[in-house]
């Protein structure tokens, strides 16, 4: 499928699979899927599916942090997930994913490290997050967000002995989720705007912008990707469009 | 014998509930679900492909490559690191050579069929699990095979000769601990893909475990073909 053809496709207001331009695929979240994590959520979008899994550790806090907890965001693009993954340390679009997911999550507060605190300096909890890809089909960015902080808000603290922790041991202390922030990332082909690429129409996108919001539509995180430079008006409707998408996504969470 | 009663309540030759499904990752070219207690596997298959690098390449058969990884959130306890170590290695070696003998892929010169076999969630037994649902994505991948692979572990713990341990069984600590043998078996000729064993126990022990593993194999084998129906119906 060439550039040109999907061009035209688009023009008339439909997507390949008979999507308008800012219409996501089905989304579909299921929480405490691993047994064996703290919290986790599987999410489907359309033909994309991945897993996050929350685990919690006791360690030493960051030295311009010493009252709070830790975060880590972690993102394996499995290669069971699609055919151009491969085995081996996370690449370049595994990093920026992680990164772009932990900024809106850290940025907005959806944590509350302070709550994360067993003793100044000292111990903290940990709070890592793994998102693994289990078919990559596009439109990863807003997926891996939205199964991130579902897994989070699912999250149940283990008992903590001493300063040791007991993970046979669950509590019913929920962990101190207090924000949503959801990404949705806005793709440019010529001049149009979509969100939620097929596989297809990713490949062929000039320019992207992942715009985390909280549930007051507020921003806080940008993600610019893509070899095409974005004029101001066009990333004004890119998060207008953003702006509109959000609460929609959001519903799907609890 | 001080293990007469499960901690779970299942009798000696009883395994955890099993569930499995073939066809679910659209992008590969095979794939499947199984789960056996609260052990999750889930394989992919892609392929035959092109093998790079090319020296690796074979030009009178393809050569079968899998890949065993545990999620970082999936084991008891702490965050597992990911990116394999020893053990994760040795796991796909072993997963390659339970596989390898059913397959046929001397029509696929210079080529590799790739497995990967991710867990989620685990609670022992997850390198059978891996191969049991590995052996059902290459059937939903159309490969030629001679037959599936079914794998379990059994076992002996305080004494007694038991069907797929837990996690809790693996550690049990009184009377001669407990004995750990994984085991693939290919279900038509009865044949043994996969052995492996840590503990101790005498000969006659090992025949009755290995026994006990070819009838166990045989109630995972009629839920792998029945994934298989499914999937084609």
């Amino acid at each position: 499928m060439t550039k040109e053809h999907l061009l035209k496709v688009l023009e008339k207001g439909i997507r390949y699979d008979g999507r308008k331009l800012t219409e996501y695929r089905p989304i579909k979240i299921e929480t405490n899927i691993s047994k064996s994590a703290e919290g986790s959520a599987k999410i489907t979008i359309g033909e994309t599916e991945l897993i996050a899994g929350v685990k919690l550790g006791i360690e030493t806090p960051y030295p311009d942090t010493p009252n709070q907890g830790n975060l880590m965001v972690n993102v394996e693009l499995l290669p069971m997930s699609n055919s151009e993954f491969e085995v081996g340390p996370p690449g370049d679009n595994a990093v920026e994913l992680a990164r772009v997911v932990d900024r809106g999550i850290r940025e907005s507060k959806a944590i509350n490290t302070k709550k994360l605190c067993v003793k100044e300096k000292e111990k903290v909890w940990s709070v890592m997050i793994d998102i693994c890809t289990i078919n990559a089909a596009g439109g990863l960015f807003d997926a891996a967000t939205l199964g991130a902080i579902a897994a989070l808000q699912s999250t149940t603290m283990p008992k903590l002995e001493e300063t040791t922790v007991n993970y046979d041991e669950k509590t019913k202390e929920k962990l101190p989720i207090t924000r949503d922030p959801i990404t949705v990332t806005v793709y440019k082909i010529g001049p149009y705007l979509i969100v939620d690429p097929l596989p297809e129409e990713e490949k062929e996108a000039d320019a992207r912008l992942t715009i985390a919001l909280t549930r007051e539509n507020t921003i806080c995180a940008l993600q610019k990707g893509g070899t095409e430079p974005l004029t101001t008006e066009i990333i004004e409707q890119m998060i207008t469009i953003a702006q509109e998408k959000a609460p929609q996504l959001r519903k799907h969470l609890k | 014998m001080t293990y007469t009663k499960r901690f779970d309540g299942r009798g000696q030759e009883d395994l955890r509930p099993i569930e499995a499904k073939a066809g679910i990752i659209p992008n590969a070219d095979g794939s499947a679900m199984f789960k056996i207690g609260n052990t999750v596997a889930l394989a992919a298959v892609y392929g035959p492909r092109d093998l790079r690098p090319k020296f690796m390449q074979n030009p009178s058969t393809g050569i079968l490559r899998c890949n065993y990884n545990m999620m970082p959130f999936s084991g008891h306890g702490e965050r597992v690191r990911p990116g394999g170590g020893r053990r994760a290695k040795e796991i796909s070696m072993i997963m390659q050579k339970a596989l390898a003998p059913v397959l046929n892929l001397k029509e696929y010169p210079n080529t590799v069929v790739d497995v990967f076999v991710e867990l989620p969630q685990t609670d022992a037994g997850t390198r059978c699990a891996g191969i049991t649902a590995a052996a059902i994505a290459l059937a939903d991948a159309g490969l030629e095979m001679k037959d599936l692979v079914s794998a379990l572990a059994v076992g002996k713990v305080g004494g007694t000769i038991i069907s797929d341990l837990t996690y809790n069984e693996e550690a049990y600590e009184e009377e001669g601990g407990s004995t750990d043998i994984p085991v693939a078996i290919i279900p038509s000729t009865g044949e043994i893909t996969l052995l492996q064993l840590d503990g101790e126990l005498t000969k006659d022990e090992l025949t009755q475990a290995l026994e006990l593993a070819k009838k166990s194999a045989a109630k995972i084998y009629k839920v792998q073909q029945e994934a298989l129906k499914a999937r084609f119906k």
